[in-house]
């Protein structure tokens, strides 16, 4: 298989998603499949070819260096699972 | 049964609006009594707006009467994928992690829309995050197929798409990353239009995959598609991938026929795995236009085969960035109880997101990751450019591309469930044109035997979707298929 | 071995937010001081739904920088987005340029010691500031401001071409100067606007290749970086001394302890899975712009000091005092126009100006009174319209009121005499009053001086001026 328990267990880890055993496996064999799809890829020659991150060029657009009004902060905090004061509240980091 | 109000088209209906044949409040009232009679079983909609598309409906009568109609479409109810933010009224994505949410503030093409006079009648299912191709992975409910009610409209815009055929709205916006678009309109009987990247705002438009996103309009007619087309197809100074080019009038030239057009169909398009009944179905397309006086030749689109493996790790690598926001801190679900950040952050997205998301935040988390970045990211960006350089060698030839939107009809709920790969291959002739930012179609052309929808997916050059239209509207004009409603 | 055998590579990397009006991309206010989350939006707050749009100024900044820094400009430069989870970092990643910034290969020549050194410049870049994260030290939880978020940051980076922590400081100092001259940057280290990190590592003298390098963070003034850096070369070369290896690592500089220590480690910290940012295009930079950039260059640090110590005639160690600040420059500039005792006028700046602010507080940009005033009360000084110590007065009132030298003199009375008849006046009418002591003065008790001087300045209501009385006296006394 593709990806190893480890590796599944790192990438949940850098993606922040906490997972049951069942479905540490159940993604390990899912996530393999689809990884072993892809392998295709290796056989077409890319050496000379340029990446596409834009699907179309564009200008880039600047904007002026202008103030517009801020977004008055009771409508910033309007959707805040715990806030003090104006501030977000989140849970304190654990070493 | 269907009111007759409720079968017109958009351009139908406004034509009564502007005789005072009818008013846009007694239409809403008929929208919201057709919801109520048929969504328990469709399930189209997540949320009906029925105060909101009032009032605004009553604003569009106040503004007839008073000579001051907004534009074709004032007082004409639409439906809105719950990707759209609109401002005061909840929109989740399609998921548990944004339940509740109450943006501050309206989707440009919500802007457009609202400023064009449009009601919107309320937010419709979808795949969660638009991830998906038949709304079964919607954190809440599936959506039923109003043609076949065991089966999927398709997706991830099935619910715009099932709201569109079975009358509840006149149309509908949804977005199309890899089909979202096209392929619930090819398994519904409707019109489904995906603008070149580049032509509708995203800004407001909670993001997949960012460089293959668009907004896209829903219809039952093409007229219909290029009047929703014109009125969001607008520059937007907020979002940097928002081309300045002008829209030209999309209806100006679309009756105009296909006579002298040149027609391509990939050979790549029509492998093995394609449901008979739906390469009979296209291929017969193809001869009919080119009996209305097209030349229909055959092309080749070689890299065709690698567009499924490019997308898939294209679209979850930019998804896994994109959806990083979705963490508990400023809005949306957050997990209780946990000890401390960290386990705040994995318990509520272990909570809020579903099972088809977190998989391609993993697959695009591992394609970005240190030591797989080059083969498989990088790798998949390169190939996309010889997708794209694929499709601007053929268009030297040919002006358009026709191919079936989808290789099946619609399929039944759960069938594909236990194979993510089986869900991913229903996706593999609309992702292409995604890959390549280029503008694509479907359009009714037939149904199965057991009555089920077909589709004709119609591809362009980039910004020639004026043409598209054209050959849209010349097919459809020989056919009636807008006629056939679903038997519910 | 001893530390002497061991060679300290140094590495420097500066973050520097910018002086825009708004945030790199949208259009919040930057200013500080704000209460929480009051200057936010939608974007800034990393809400669904919302995309970037780049602030103008802040590319032509990050060209101001480059060309000051010999740098040369890429006309094509791409962003990038670096992925993390941090409650500060709302959208989850920051964007920031990675594989192609704006500017490459520059350079900054260092003085120390009256040798100068120059110092590589690798890259220049463009980026967003992150908010801030508040721990709450009773409540167990933080408070995430997010005002800062989005505020424009240029990171300036160095080769590791820098041998010592002098010379470190140095760097920095220098560095810091040409941004602040540029107008792009305020040079607040203790507020957290230019913000410095160093990378250090050591190696036996004359070897080639570099050691293990470690990173050292949370050093707010160029003292804490020299003390941290310092103890870091330490650290490291008894480490290797006593056989151990030097570990990859973030270390932060504890100010109490005056220590620095690992941070606790992140396992999967640096794996920010960088990619091209999607929502933004490829930024290309005109060479109309940068010729428009170029012309608008400020006279930088160096050559100022060097054409005020020609056209001034001043000290080096003076030029340095007054080029710190450019608005300190250019107002000792304007008033040099008025005033050509070069060397006075630097001393009144030293001695009283500096000093007013020092105490009293304000800088130049609010400084009551223009150079063209300041001019004229020298001159006032000079002409012996006024005693100096009471010319130093004046000051301290046109400092805090803003009123006319003239008007102040007129005001207070501070007006000298110095009409040469009406001290001989006095003069004369003193010591036609006082031959007793004439007498004694005259017969060798020179501190009956005072005595003439005390009167004479009694006689003219304490408005002579003190040198003509002096000169006089000591003339008709003999």
């Amino acid at each position: 298989m593709k990806l190893s328990l480890e590796e599944v267990r790192h990438v949940a880890a850098l993606a922040r998603l906490s997972l049951s055993a069942d479905e540490e496996e159940r993604y390990r064999h899912q996530l393999s499949a689809i990884l072993e799809a892809m392998e295709q890829l290796k056989a077409l020659n890319t050496d000379r070819v340029e990446p596409t991150s834009h699907a179309i060029a564009v200008e880039a657009m600047l904007r002026e260096d202008v103030v517009v009004p801020s977004m008055d902060p009771a409508k910033a905090l309007a959707n805040a699972p715990a806030k003090v004061g104006t501030s977000f509240a989140v849970p304190k980091i654990i070493e | 049964m269907t009111p007759e109000l409720l079968n017109l088209s958009m351009l139908e209906l406004s034509t009564k609006l502007v005789r005072r044949e009818t008013s846009s409040v007694e239409v809403v009232r008929a929208c919201l009594g057709r919801i109520e009679q048929v969504d328990a079983k469709v399930r189209a909609f997540l949320r009906v707006d029925a105060k909101g598309a009032l009032a605004a409906a009553e604003s569009s009568d106040a503004r007839r009467k008073a000579n001051a109609a907004l534009g074709p479409l004032d007082g004409v109810p639409v439906g809105l994928k719950d990707l759209f933010l609109t401002e005061g009224v909840e929109t989740t994505a399609g998921s548990k992690i944004l339940a509740g949410f109450i943006p501050p503030f309206d989707a440009t093409a919500v802007e457009l829309l609202k400023g064009a006079g449009l009601p919107i009648i309320g937010k419709t299912n979808q795949d969660e995050f638009a991830m998906g191709s038949s709304t079964e992975s919607s954190g809440f409910f599936p959506t039923h197929n109003p043609w076949d009610l065991g089966r999927t409209p398709g997706g991830s815009s099935g619910g715009s798409a099932a709201a569109v055929a079975c009358r509840e709205v006149f149309g509908a916006l949804g977005t199309d990353t890899g089909g979202s678009i096209r392929q619930p309109a090819a398994m519904t009987n409707t019109v489904g239009l995906k603008p070149t990247y580049g032509r509708v705002s995203r800004f407001g438009v909670i993001a997949f995959a960012s460089s293959l996103d668009q907004v896209s309009p829903i219809t039952r007619t093409v007229r219909d598609a290029a009047a929703l087309l014109q009125t969001i197809a607008v520059h937007d100074p907020r979002d940097s991938t928002s081309s300045a080019t002008r829209a030209p009038d999309y209806l100006a030239e679309i009756e105009g026929g296909v006579a002298g057009m040149k027609l391509g169909v990939p050979r790549e398009y029509f492998t093995e795995g394609i449901d008979p009944e739906v390469e009979r179905a296209v291929r017969g397309a193809a001869s009919e236009l080119e009996k209305l006086g097209a030349k229909v030749v055959e092309v080749s689109l070689p890299h065709t085969r690698y567009a499924l493996a490019t997308y898939y790790l294209i679209a979850p690598a930019e998804a896994s960035s994109n959806l990083a926001r979705y963490d508990g801190v400023r809005y949306g679900l957050r997990a209780q109880g946990a000890k401390g950040l960290r386990e705040m952050y994995c318990q509520t997205r272990a909570a809020g997101f579903g099972p088809e998301v977190k998989r391609r935040i993993m697959l695009g988390t591992y394609a970005l990751s240190a030591g797989y970045y080059d083969a498989y990211y990088l790798k998949a960006q390169k190939v996309r450019t010889l997708i794209r350089q694929d499709f601007l060698e053929a268009f030297k030839n040919v002006d358009a591309i026709l191919s079936p939107t989808s290789p099946v009809t619609a399929f039944k709920l759960g069938e594909k469930l236990d194979d993510p790969m089986a869900m991913y291959l229903v996706d593999v002739f609309t992702l292409p044109c995604n890959l390549a930012g280029l503008p694509g179609m479907s359009i009714p052309c037939g149904f199965s035997a057991a009555g089920l929808p077909i589709g004709l997916q119609i591809l362009g050059r980039h910004f020639d979707e004026a043409r598209l239209l054209r050959i849209a509207r010349a097919f459809e004009r020989e056919h009636d298929f807008i006629r056939r409603a679903p038997p519910i | 071995m001893s530390a002497s055998d061991y060679e300290s590579v140094i590495g420097l990397e500066v973050h520097a937010q910018l002086l825009t009006r708004s945030k790199i991309f949208c259009g919040c206010s930057t200013q500080f001081g704000a209460p929480p989350n009051h200057n936010t939006c939608p974007v800034c707050l990393g809400m669904p739904g919302v995309l970037p749009v780049l602030n103008k100024r802040v590319v032509e900044f990050a060209i101001r920088a480059g060309l000051a820094l010999g740098c040369s400009i890429r006309k094509t430069s791409v962003w990038s987005r670096k992925n993390y989870f941090y409650p500060d970092l709302p959208k989850g990643y920051q964007i920031t340029q990675y594989d192609l910034p704006i500017c490459e290969k520059g350079r900054l020549t260092i003085d120390l010691d009256g040798k100068a050194r120059e110092i590589r410049i690798t890259r220049i870049h463009m980026e967003e500031d992150a908010g801030k994260s508040v721990h709450d030290a009773g409540g167990g939880e933080s408070l995430v401001d997010l005002n800062r978020a989005g505020v424009p940051l240029l990171e300036i980076v160095s080769e590791p071409d820098i041998r010592s922590s002098e010379e470190a400081a140095e760097y920095l100092r220098t560095l810091r100067e040409v941004l602040v001259y540029l107008g792009i940057n305020d040079g607040n280290m203790e507020e957290g606007s230019f913000r410095c990190d160093a990378n250090v590592s050591v190696r036996r003298k004359g070897a080639s290749e570099l050691g293990q390098r470690t990173e050292l963070k949370n050093m707010n003034s160029f003292r804490f970086v020299r003390q941290a850096i310092d103890y870091e070369i330490t650290r490291q070369i008894a480490l290797l001394e006593s056989g151990g290896k030097v570990v990859q690592e973030t270390r932060l500089w504890d100010t109490q302890r005056n220590v620095s220590r690992p941070m606790r480690s992140k396992e999967d910290a640096h794996d920010y899975r960088y990619f091209p940012e999607p929502d933004l295009p490829a930024l290309h930079v005109s060479d109309a712009l940068i010729e428009e950039v170029r012309k608008s260059l400020p006279e930088l640090p160096k050559a100022k000091a060097q054409r005020f110590q020609s056209q001034y005639g001043l000290a080096a160690y003076d030029v340095k005092i007054l080029c710190a600040d450019p608005l300190l420059a250019d107002f000792f500039e304007a008033a040099a126009l008025r005033y050509t005792d070069y060397k006075k006028l630097f001393n009144w700046f030293q001695g009283e100006l500096l000093r007013l602010l020092n105490e009293e507080g304000g800088s130049i940009s609010t400084l009551k009174f223009q150079a063209s005033q300041l001019a004229a009360l020298l001159a006032s000084v000079d002409k012996g319209e006024i005693s100096a110590s009471a010319g130093k007065d004046v000051l301290g009132e046109m400092f805090r009121s803003g009123k006319d030298p003239a008007a102040i003199i007129a005001a207070k009375g501070l007006g000298q005499v110095s009409d040469a008849a009406v001290i001989e006046n006095a003069v004369n009418e003193v010591i036609a009053k006082n031959p007793g002591e004439v007498e004694k003065y005259r017969a060798g008790k020179k501190q009956v001086f005072g005595f003439f001087v005390g009167q004479a300045m009694k006689a003219m209501k304490g408005k002579g001026n003190p040198g003509l009385i002096n000169d006089l006296l000591k003339k008709k006394l003999g």
